[in-house]
């Protein structure tokens, strides 16, 4: 049987991204964030999991305006990294897990959550960021992933009571199927940041790790969380937190925090990383 | 018809919502259409007649132009699809969101690394000097 075995938020600023990729990542203002990843890295080489369920939001990448899903599952054998108009970045491709996604797909469906299937994705920053937190510059990703892309850019988002059951569907589907897979479920983006008009570069420390403490210990609470207090409090980019409702929702009641991590700033955005195991 | 007086009351923020998007998908897709080299270049090479291809209103044109993104967030524009026209000028998010505050760019980066804006004061239009 499949089995989530660990779950895992962070930011997933392109910023952070180019650092990689250029090789800045011991420059003063980057150590501080990627010192922050050193513990992850060392537990996620120790022991990758067979796929990674990443939840992301595109950022007008491989979504434009024709079509605006709200949850989309990547159910593809492969993603390309996108080109986001600077070229596309220089990372391993993204392999799928189309089986397990299929089985997903039919699961989540069938529990009343109604996804988009995209068989063919190219994926942004807001995939390929976390990986590279993660897992660094490897030659080939350590692990599957399966893309579940959740519409943030057009208001509304899914609410945040949304993502949490649909993280909980998630964990049906998976231990609903047969194969012995070792799953994890990521939730990226956040946290607070405001990256338009005139209160551009919004930062609420106070409210992010009042959040932190929600995710891990009070879910309920953090699901019940309303839009408006998203925006007024977090900027209104802020609102990708609720994706980490979906990982959360997925790792079950109780769970133990393995990790933290809290970081101002990186490019206009406050990171925050979490990585917590399920405790059954 | 849908309330939406606690999103505008945010100050100094325009929320995307559908009818925005509705009103800035001509403005968007054109931005969308920057993330092609071929396209950047005939935009950059004549911007007026690039934007005269599509059906965009004066205003949203005029805007773009004078690369006022404020404005273009009025006119239903969204940033992550603003940012094509940026990065194809060559300037990064810090760059051209600090466009739209108070602050020149040294200011905002300095701003940023001293801990971000406090939303003290900037969650309700009621909290702002008028
Ligand atoms: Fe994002």
């Amino acid at each position: 049987m499949a089995r989530i075995t660990a779950g895992l938020t962070t930011s997933h600023v392109p910023a952070i991204g180019m650092a990689v990729d250029l090789g800045k990542t011991e420059e003063p203002y980057w150590q501080p964030v990627f010192a922050g990843y050193e513990w992850t890295k060392k537990w996620a080489d120790a022991e990758p999991p067979d796929v990674v369920i990443l939840v992301y939001n595109d950022h007008a990448s491989a979504f434009d305006l024709s079509v605006i899903p709200t949850f989309a599952l990547g159910t593809a054998a492969s993603f390309q990294p996108c080109d986001e108009g600077y070229g596309p970045r220089p990372v391993p491709v993204v392999e799928g897990h189309p089986e397990l996604a299929a089985h997903l797909a039919q699961s989540l469906i069938l529990d009343e959550f109604d996804l988009t299937l995209i068989n063919e994705l190219d994926v942004d920053h807001g995939l390929t960021v976390p990986m590279s937190l993660v897992y660094g510059q490897p030659e080939a990703w350590p692990t599957k992933v399966i893309p579940l892309a959740v519409n943030v850019v057009q208001y509304p988002a899914p609410t945040g009571r949304r993502c949490f059951n649909l993280g909980k569907a998630i964990r049906r589907a998976v231990e609903s199927y047969e194969e012995d897979l070792s799953v994890q479920v990521w939730g990226t983006g956040g946290m607070s940041h405001q990256i338009q008009g005139a209160r551009a570069g919004l930062i609420n420390q106070e409210w992010d790790n009042r959040f932190l403490d929600l995710v891990v210990s009070d879910p309920e609470a953090a699901a019940s969380i309303p839009h408006i207090e998203y925006l007024r409090e977090t900027g209104s980019e802020g609102i990708e937190m609720v994706m980490w409702l979906i990982m959360r929702g997925a790792l079950g009641e109780r769970v133990q925090e393995l990790h933290r991590f809290y970081h101002v700033p990186a490019s206009n955005t406050a990171v925050g990383h979490l990585v917590l195991e399920p405790v059954d | 018809m849908v309330d939406n007086s606690e999103l505008d009351d945010i100050p100094g923020t325009t929320v995307f919502t559908a009818e925005r998007s509705r009103q800035g998908y001509h403005l968007n897709q054109m931005c969308m259409s920057l993330m092609k080299a071929e396209n950047r270049d005939r935009f950059h090479a004549d911007e007026r007649a690039y934007l005269d291809e599509w059906p965009m209103s004066e205003e949203q044109k005029q805007a773009v132009l004078d690369r006022d993104f404020q404005r273009m967030l009025d006119l239903g524009g969204n940033v992550y699809f603003l940012s094509k026209i940026f990065a194809s000028d060559g300037l990064s998010y810090v760059q051209a969101v600090s466009t739209m505050t108070e602050y020149t760019v040294e200011e905002y980066q300095a701003m940023m690394l001293a801990g971000g804006r406090s939303p003290d004061g900037w969650r309700s239009k009621s909290e702002r000097p008028s």
